[in-house]
């Protein structure tokens, strides 16, 4: 259960955030992931129910995702290519010389608080 | 309750454990531990590599071993029965993996006023565990033949963050039809600088090999700046 770990250390950062704050309610989380993070986006929002139910200042909140869909370029022929689709094999020269440019996510990206909390 | 604010954070999930392993490689290279980290998949001879390893290397440096699991001390009783070296059992409650401060209470039961390296065998998964890190100084895998010589491309992150690859079972590889060239260059592929090591943690063969890497990466680390 790889997810339910990450759901973990987005709680603790989500709480840091919502005491840093003065926030005693949070409505929703937005997360961006990338599409070769290894988190499967279903099982991070069931593992989210589970367990921000548990914490009052979570309780009944939303995990919104973002997918990012992951994008190599070639270090050779700088052509930008879909990861998923031809993985580290630059399609347009043959070459592995490749880096990931985005795709690897596992953000934060913002929470959402009631105005009048 | 219809008016929402954003509060924006933007932040990795893994930031906040790469600043703490970061912080706690700094204090191992301060009192000069070395702590290498074993990662593999559940059943690959983790525990029997590391006791084959433990009889070639503990009179040479002192050596602590850390078992991580989700339950039991079978691995750690293992060990100091086997060795005699001391060994300790973290339970990780559930976790699939080790982070830095997991990591950092396990060596806070260790003596390390009287130790140069501690090895610790994470939880088998090739998954997480590539995904935290711990604070270690070198990342190690072991890759066993029935899983196949194609694992390099199924688990790229774990591949590309070891520094070495010990490949185990090769007793068995006719059986499982396990390419070692193939398998070496998948590796490559997904990390040039790994050194790939084929061994038998059953009959011991290849292990001095992997022994000696491990030797000399702890006398290196001492004199590194």
């Amino acid at each position: 259960m790889h997810e339910l770990g990450i759901v973990f250390y987005i709680i603790r950062d989500v709480k840091k955030t919502a005491e840093e704050n003065g926030v005693t309610r949070v409505s929703s989380v937005v997360m961006n992931i990338g599409e070769v993070s290894t988190v499967v986006p279903e099982y991070l929002t069931d593992c989210w129910r589970w367990a921000a139910d548990k914490e009052p200042l979570l309780k009944g909140s939303e995990l919104k995702i973002n997918p990012i869909p992951a994008v190599t370029v070639c270090e050779d022929c700088k052509t930008e290519y879909d990861t998923v689709r031809f993985g580290k094999t630059c399609p347009s020269c043959g070459s592995t010389n490749t880096v990931l440019l985005r795709g690897n996510e596992v953000e934060i990206e913002s929470i959402t608080v009631p105005e009048n909390n | 309750m219809d008016d929402l604010k954003v509060i924006e954070i933007k932040k990795s999930v893994f930031a906040d454990n790469e600043t703490d392993a970061n912080n706690l490689r700094k204090e191992l290279k301060d009192k000069g531990i070395f702590l290498l980290n074993l990662m593999s998949s559940p059943g690959s001879g983790k525990t029997t590599t590391l006791i084959r390893t433990l009889d070639l290397i503990k009179e040479k440096v002192r050596v602590a071993v850390m078992e991580a699991d989700i339950d039991s001390d079978v691995d750690a009783r293992k060990i100091k029965d086997a060795t005699g070296v001391e060994s300790i059992q973290l339970h990780t409650g559930g976790m699939c993996h080790l982070d830095a401060e997991m990591t950092r209470q396990g060596l806070d039961n260790l003596d390390l006023e009287e130790t140069d390296l501690v090895i610790l065998e994470n939880v088998g998964n090739l998954v997480c565990p590539a995904e935290f890190d711990t604070g270690s100084v070198r990342n190690a895998m072991i890759l066993s033949v029935p899983e196949g010589d194609d694992k390099p491309l199924k688990y790229p992150l774990m591949f590309s963050i070891c520094d070495v690859v010990v490949i185990n079972k090769m007793d068995v590889a006719p059986y499982f039809d396990f390419d070692l060239e193939k398998c070496k260059e998948y590796i490559r592929m997904r990390n040039p600088e790994a050194k790939v090591i084929p061994i038998c943690a059953k009959t011991g063969e290849g292990v001095e090999a992997f022994a000696q890497w491990l030797l000399d990466e702890v006398a290196a680390w001492k004199v590194s700046e």
